[in-house]
């Protein structure tokens, strides 16, 4: 049992760590977005 | 566009709740294995989904080679028809050469898809707008293949009593993953202008290596179990339903997350024309 916990579990924390990328890539995007808005 | 996401998302993390609630409650135990076997419904439709992605990667980054001139485009298309055609002949005049348990049927289907995906992205994406969808299928994909990597030695451990070994499926899977990473190390550290390109020809080549490792457990004595779907194997039909409740719902999660990655890398592209932009304008500004 504690494998498949294992293997569950790996898969989840794969995909979140993954997806936390993503939002932190967006959030530094956004401020360049807000900086260059604010230079226009 | 933007309202349905949340919706989507919402609809997709219930999916995934009820798939996992299949996998681990309803799902019957296998008899041998015990329970570990469960570990099938996340590593098998990972691996499916990250050879769609791959697949669409492939596409994608053929048409954006042959698209930066109408003459090879034109070229492709035809070529493809062609593929199309041949794909759905060919498994009923050679019958015999196909690997057992490999119906004519699945060949001709995954080759009409193959023409229809084709087609739709080029009606769907631009030249440049193919290059994200590349960009964003194998960033994914990898994704999908680093879970399919940990969930297989994380079930061979206690079956096999081994975490890895050196035979063909696992080896072409890690070869298959090591060419995508090298793919995404391209992409994030050349800045030269040709880098879509080599990116591209690299995925071309990188693709090549989705048949051999999902043929291999039929070409190859390998120590991988046998295909259950399509393989001429068998599996409990209860199995069955939970494994394809679970690749729907990780198709759906796969589909929203390239998604948000496609809008992250749309958006990030246009900012960069932007402040390109502003650099050009900056110096006659300072001049006024």
């Amino acid at each position: 049992m504690n494998f498949l916990y294992a293997a569950y579990a790996a898969t989840w924390t794969i995909h979140i760590v993954y997806l936390i990328t993503v939002v932190r890539r967006y959030s530094h995007l956004k401020k360049e977005v807000d900086e260059l808005n604010k230079k226009i | 566009m933007k309202k349905a996401f949340p919706i989507l998302g919402l609809l997709t993390a219930a999916l995934l709740s009820y798939a996992l609630y299949q996998a681990l409650v309803v799902a019957p135990t296998e008899q041998t294995m015990g329970d570990v076997q469960r570990i099938f419904y996340y590593h098998v439709p990972s691996a499916w989904t990250a050879f769609l992605l791959f697949f669409i990667n492939f596409l994608a980054s053929i048409q954006y080679l042959v698209r930066r001139d109408p003459k090879t485009d034109t070229i492709a298309n035809w070529v493809v028809i062609a593929l199309g055609v041949l794909v759905c002949i060919a498994p009923y005049a050679f019958r015999t050469l196909l690997p057992p348990g490999v119906y004519p049927s699945s060949v001709v289907t995954t080759g009409i898809a193959f023409v229809g995906l084709y087609f739709l992205i080029k009606r769907l994406f631009s030249e440049q707008q193919t290059d994200m969808l590349a960009l964003t299928t194998a960033e994914v994909g990898v994704v999908f293949c680093t879970v399919v990597l940990v969930t297989g030695p994380l079930w061979a451990r206690p079956v096999w009593g081994i975490w890895w070994t050196w035979d063909v499926r696992l080896t072409s899977t890690l070869v298959l993953w090591l060419i995508y990473v090298s793919y995404l190390v391209l992409r994030r550290f050349s800045s030269s202008g040709q880098t879509p390109v080599l990116a591209a020809a690299l995925a071309v080549f990188g693709a090549l290596d989705v048949p051999l490792v999902y043929f291999s457990i039929w070409f190859f004595r390998t120590q991988h179990p046998q295909p259950v779907v399509g393989g001429g194997g068998s599996i409990d039909p209860r199995m069955l339903r939970v494994l394809l409740i679970n690749w729907v719902a990780f198709l759906c999660f796969a589909f929203l997350v390239c998604w948000s990655r496609y809008r992250l890398e749309r958006t990030k592209r246009e900012v960069e024309e932007t402040q390109a932009l502003e650099a050009l304008l900056e110096p006659r500004s300072a001049l006024r």
